[in-house]
């Protein structure tokens, strides 16, 4: 019954279900690694795009804003036939482990936050370029400043990073396989709770999640109304 | 004091096929402030850039040097819409100043610029002139030998273009060369020791200011004093 299963959700929530909790442990070290691999990819990237000039620049942010729609199922077979025992990089072993799940995600989430970057950078570098170059800034001071006056920008980028990889379901189900104990994951626990009809677990889940999604939100919302509070934004 | 010397050869500039600056020939070695006079549209901001650098010529040369030879000459400019980094007053002022200037030193800097009670506000909330006279406290920080303003007081109260004026002609008496693109008559009198008068990419007349003022040569110079619009 709903009803019941939503008591029996809130009660696993409150008495710390170990099972509950291990899943939401794994499924926020997986996102955050994911993350951190994807802001030392995707800063540099969008950063490097902006302030350079190349034939093909537009090509490339075309391309990068692309692949912010990648389908995660589409990116959970390409990795899964990557891992494979019979792909390239079979030998490492990686498949159905978190480190694959990480992959994945890095692969969907990299593009965002490159994206991401690249829009604030662009700006920023169309701004201030005139003025770093009448002050002979050199190129190591002028990246550290983008960085810093984008700050507020950057670490919207990574949350919106951050929300994808903790409600990402398709590619983690794919190279993860769901293992109990070993890959399951909130979105992936929750999709077969459902289907087995263990509702409050679930449920449970989904509240976790739901609550994950609000934080990051809210975070975001904080962000941009700091920024703006002091034109920063 | 030694004199600074700007001088161009046939100086061009052509963006997509389109004339800009054309064949601009001038010498400089005046000191105080060259001003930059002429009607929108007769390239006097690409002028300075193209001096300062920021932009490259497809024709001709720009020189700059002292008439003894020395370092490198020190260059500023102040831009016609102020562009502040996203942090505070005193920040923006740290940023630029590559002599590593004491905290007194940059206090002074923003005194004289009458910012020092909001050192610790964001820059970009100042108004209009605030900002732009944290420009020039910016520039100046960087103790340069040539400064180009870029219509520094254009829509800025008189107490910023006051302030900015004062700062400019003090900065003119410690030999400081400065170029200065100006729409205010009045101020290019105030200022100007001579003036470069363009029109359609083209220098019309360069004279020292007291003729500029008195005696223009030319019949645009003289549409443009009288307040005619020159196209």
């Amino acid at each position: 019954m709903p009803d019941s299963a939503f008591l029996e959700a809130f009660e696993l929530i409150a008495t710390a279900n170990a099972d509950l909790y291990e899943i939401l442990w794994l499924s926020v070290q997986v996102s955050i690694t994911a993350l951190l691999v994807s802001v030392v990819l995707g800063f540099p990237l969008g950063t490097t795009l902006a302030i350079s000039d190349f034939r093909g620049k537009y090509l490339c942010t075309t391309v990068l804003n692309a692949l912010m729609g990648l389908p995660p199922v589409v990116v959970g077979l390409l990795v899964y036939l990557a891992l494979s025992r019979s792909g390239p990089f079979g030998v490492l072993g990686l498949l159905y482990t978190p480190t694959a799940m990480v992959i994945a995600q890095v692969i969907l989430i990299t593009p965002i936050i490159a994206a991401l970057t690249y829009q604030v950078m662009d700006d920023l570098h169309h701004e201030y370029r005139e003025l770093f170059l009448s002050l002979n800034i050199h190129l190591a001071k002028a990246i550290s400043a983008y960085l810093w006056d984008a700050r507020y920008s950057l670490i919207t980028a990574v949350l919106a990073g951050f929300g994808r990889a903790i409600s990402e379901v398709g590619a983690v189900m794919i190279v993860g396989g769901n293992i109990d104990h070993l890959t399951r994951v909130m979105t992936t626990a929750i999709a077969l709770e459902t289907s087995k009809g263990e509702l409050a677990i679930a449920l449970a889940l989904g509240v976790v999640l739901l609550t994950l999604a609000l934080l990051v939100n809210g975070l975001v919302t904080a962000v941009q109304t700091r920024a703006r509070k002091y034109g920063y934004n | 004091m030694e004199t600074l010397r700007i001088e161009t050869m046939g100086l061009g500039l052509a963006i997509r096929g389109s004339t800009l600056l054309n064949d601009i020939s001038i010498q400089v070695a005046t000191p105080g402030v060259t001003m930059i006079l002429g009607p929108n549209g007769a390239g006097k901001s690409l002028l300075i850039k193209c001096l300062h650098g920021l932009i490259a010529p497809t024709r001709g040369r720009c020189e700059i040097g002292l008439h003894q030879d020395g370092d490198p000459i020190r260059q500023a400019m102040v831009f016609q819409k102020p562009v502040l980094l996203r942090r505070s007053v005193l920040d923006n002022l740290q940023f630029a100043d590559r002599h590593s200037h004491q905290k007194e030193a940059l206090q002074q800097a923003l005194e004289a610029v009458r910012l020092l009670e909001k050192k610790d506000q964001p820059a970009t909330q100042l108004s209009g002139g605030e900002q732009q006279r944290l420009s020039l406290a910016r520039a100046l920080i960087t103790k340069p030998k040539l400064l180009f303003l870029d219509e520094p007081t254009a829509s800025l109260d008189p107490a910023s273009v006051l302030i900015i004026e004062q700062l400019i002609k003090q900065a003119s008496q410690q030999g400081v060369k400065s170029v200065f693109i100006s729409h205010d008559i009045g101020q290019a009198k105030r200022l100007a020791s001579d003036v470069i008068f363009l029109n359609r990419g083209q220098v019309i007349e360069h004279t020292d200011a007291a003729t500029f003022f008195t005696n223009p040569h030319s019949r645009e110079a003289k549409a443009y004093l009288n307040g005619e619009i020159v196209l």
